[in-house]
């Protein structure tokens, strides 16, 4: 596991969060996920050592929540709200613009790694339906002229670097 | 000896019986006692409790009580104590009694849960029954005769999951069978502590599998099939060869280790099919090691001794070979800790007979502080206790590979024990040697030694010593004769014979008798009947006992006399050692 001294830091503090080690599984599994991306392979047995546990242990919280991902995803992840507010004002049309943006489909990497469209639950803010949630950032009422403006900035930025 | 403290009682009342139970009983094992059948699948009696398949719902209520007053509330039409049910059922594993509980088991709510249950269960299980290793000894299959609802709702597709995956080099594991009950992950955390099965994924996706990379391959991996409620985990070996209908079951012992676990043979029309635990919850609880499952494939095996000559022609080769060296000392007997009570009983006569001197083979292994102990002969107490030996034999240092360890146990078993033969025969003392099933070759005799002396050899196997015998007399196998061990807790236990023996070989016991009539001319018991009532004269330590009386689950023999032996043995699942061991690796 290569990972950066800050989060290896954090993982040390938040172990002593918890009375009993094993309880730190999730917060571990988010650190790890916040620094690499996603969850390399290799989690399951880094994790299982840190926390006294066998890797079975681990791999079974990985796979039992979706929000863990086991695949990198690109630079940018776009989280199109899915739900019932957002599917009636508009959430399937929002999604298909990110796609037809990006060249994507949903659940998969762009071509060039620039970003991962993911059709999501609930996003918690049914009144500006629909939402997207780009990274930590969330954006409203996003109908397709707005997909449209939301991936041509992040077009532009990614021609910046 | 101080009488154990009497458990708190509580009188709970399940289906309108009264019964008083220990406390700390859940509502399962207490509606056992009143032969009140409540289904399950994921619990098990010597496992942790997770109640995860729903399947034990019962309906429970307890005694109403005026809030004032704690009075309890009499029914005025009953005249009864007025019971507060619970409106919903409630899981009757994770249900631990109180006093004055009351259970249904039987009730239109419990029986509609169970329909619930078993309906949800077998939505994706796939109706392979007929080709299924499970069927006829699957509780899905019993239970959803007993609960379920008789016809299929489901039109929908069943999922799809990895079929014939294998978990290990002894077990197959099918996943769409699988009711994710935990039990195997329970017991791999909890007994084998081997912590390497899991669920992956959740729902309708939730897998049974191994951490990718790693096996289920202890030594006790095949529990995992036995607890199984459904055909997902299948015996590899087990795999199709019978259908369990036709197995006719008997019960026998574990003869790798002094443990002497429990089991069952499970044999048709004299061919020997598994091997499987059976619960001794004082010996090895529901559990037994994957080697020792592996022990009667040399029932059939192709070295089997069989004899050519007639038994009695034999004897009296023997008896010739018993008269030209009738002084005290020319010979010497080799007992076995592998042999049966009442066959070392014989031994001692026998010896006794020919004035010769008694020894033992040792066999010590490395324990594995569950069923595997140390001391890797399941009968050295006996040889003890009948007198054949007085002190215990010792510890080789020779390590060749002999049969029992040609399962899973990786350890070599260190044989030997001979060594003041070995010095005897080098002295020109003894000339003739009896062995009882012991290849001393392999007991740490050298090939030149027995050269040098006349063997007569009673086995089952061939091997360097019955190649070098002078008079070879074939006899049976543990699965095809009955008998006695006394495990490492002084333990008396029976097995019986689950299978004839081939033809030309002679019970044991038989070729001791004659050969002890021959050398000392006087007629000897040959059955079990007879013999008991010689043994329990003779054996203090067997006194007022018979074959007959040792129940199922063994008989605890008087063991102060041999408290201060060294036994080579470390502490095991049910035993704890009275002395200190003797080191290994010494």
């Amino acid at each position: 596991m290569n990972l950066k001294p800050a989060t290896l830091h954090s993982i040390d503090e938040v172990i002593t969060h918890y009375p009993v080690k094993r309880s730190a599984t999730l917060p571990l599994l988010h650190l790890i996920q916040e620094d690499v991306g996603y969850l390399p392979p290799e989690t399951c047995e880094w994790v299982a050592a840190k926390l006294e546990l066998q890797p079975i242990n681990v791999l079974e919280v990985i796979t039992f929540y979706p929000m863990f991902r086991q695949k990198p995803i690109g630079r940018r992840h776009i989280k199109v709200c899915r739900t019932l507010s957002c599917a009636l004002l508009g959430g399937y049309k929002t999604c298909e613009q990110f796609e037809k943006e990006f060249n994507t489909h949903r659940g998969e990497v762009s071509p060039g790694g620039e970003v991962t469209i993911d059709f999501v639950e609930c996003l918690a803010s049914c009144g500006t339906a629909p939402v997207v949630l780009i990274d930590d950032d969330l954006h409203e009422k996003v109908d397709c002229a707005k997909a449209k403006q939301l991936s041509d900035q992040i077009k532009a930025e990614a021609k910046k670097r | 000896m101080i009488a154990p403290p009497k458990p708190d009682l509580v009188t709970v009342n399940i289906d309108g019986r009264e019964i008083a139970v220990p406390k700390g009983t859940n509502v399962i094992e207490a509606a056992r006692l009143v032969n009140v059948d409540v289904p399950h699948y994921c619990y098990h009696p010597k496992l942790t409790i997770v109640g995860n398949c729903r399947m034990c719902l019962i309906e429970m209520g307890m005694p109403a009580v005026d809030p004032a007053t704690k009075a309890p509330i009499i029914d005025p039409v009953t005249g009864k104590p007025k019971i507060n049910w619970i409106p919903r059922p409630q899981i009757g594993c994770g249900t631990n009694v109180s006093p004055g509980l009351h259970v249904k088991t039987t009730s239109p709510m419990v029986k509609d849960a169970r329909e619930g249950v078993m309906e949800f269960l077998l939505i994706n299980h796939p109706l392979d029954c007929p080709i299924c290793d499970q069927a006829g000894e699957c509780k899905l299959q019993e239970q959803s005769t007993g609960y379920g609802r008789g016809y299929s709702r489901f039109v929908e597709q069943k999922n799809v999951k990895p079929k014939r995956t294998q978990l290990g080099p002894r077990v197959t594991l099918d996943d769409e069978r699988c009711i994710l009950c935990s039990r195997c992950i329970r017991f791999s955390k909890e007994i084998a502590k081997d912590d390497v099965l899991g669920f992956v994924d959740r729902g309708s996706y939730s897998t049974l599998t191994c951490f990718p990379g790693k096996q289920l391959a202890n030594n006790y991996s095949l529990n995992t099939v036995d607890i199984c409620p459904v055909g997902a985990l299948t015996s590899t070996d087990f795999r199709f060869k019978m259908r369990v209908w036709f197995l006719k079951q008997t019960n026998s012992i574990d003869t790798e280790t002094s443990v002497g676990a429990n089991t069952v043979v499970w044999s048709r029309e004299g061919q020997i099919y598994r091997l499987t635990p059976r619960r001794n919850d004082d010996v090895n609880d529901t559990w037994m090691p994957d080697s020792g499952r592996e022990l009667f494939k040399a029932v059939m095996a192709a070295d089997r001794l069989v004899a050519t000559t007639h038994l009695d022609a034999l004897v009296a080769q023997a008896a010739e070979l018993f008269k030209m060296n009738a002084s005290a000392g020319a010979i010497a007997v080799v007992g076995s800790g592998r042999s049966s009570v009442e066959e070392q009983f014989l031994t001692k006569k026998l010896a006794a007979a020919l004035k010769a001197s008694t020894q033992l083979v040792s066999r010590v292994g490395q324990g594995d502080q569950l069923l595997i102990s140390a001391d890797r002969n399941p009968n050295v107490r006996g040889a003890l206790v009948t007198g054949l030996i007085s002190k215990l034999p010792k510890v080789g240092d020779a390590t060749p590979l002999s049969r029992s360890t040609k399962g899973a146990v990786a350890a070599p078993i260190r044989t030997g024990g001979l060594t003041d033969l070995a010095a005897s025969i080098d002295a020109g003392k003894v000339k003739v040697v009896v062995s009882i099933g012991e290849d001393l070759i392999a007991a740490g005799l050298t090939a030149a030694q027995l050269a040098n002396v006349s063997v007569v050899y009673l086995g089952t196997h061939a091997n360097a010593t019955s190649a070098a015998a002078k008079i070879v007399f074939p006899t049976l196998s543990v699965f095809e004769k009955n008998g006695t061990f006394v495990n490492q807790q002084f333990r008396l236990q029976k097995f019986a014979k689950a299978v004839p023996g081939p033809q030309g070989a002679t019970d044991d016991l038989i070729v001791l008798a004659k050969l002890t009539a021959a050398a000392s001319s006087a007629p000897m018991a040959s059955d079990l009947g007879s013999l008991w009532t010689l043994i329990s004269a003779e054996v203090p330590a067997f006194a007022m006992t018979s074959y007959a009386q040792v129940p199922e689950t063994g008989l605890l023999i008087d063991a102060t006399p041999f408290a201060a032996l060294p036994f080579v043995e470390g502490e095991t699942l049910h035993f704890k050692p009275a002395a200190a061991a003797v080191a290994l690796d010494s």
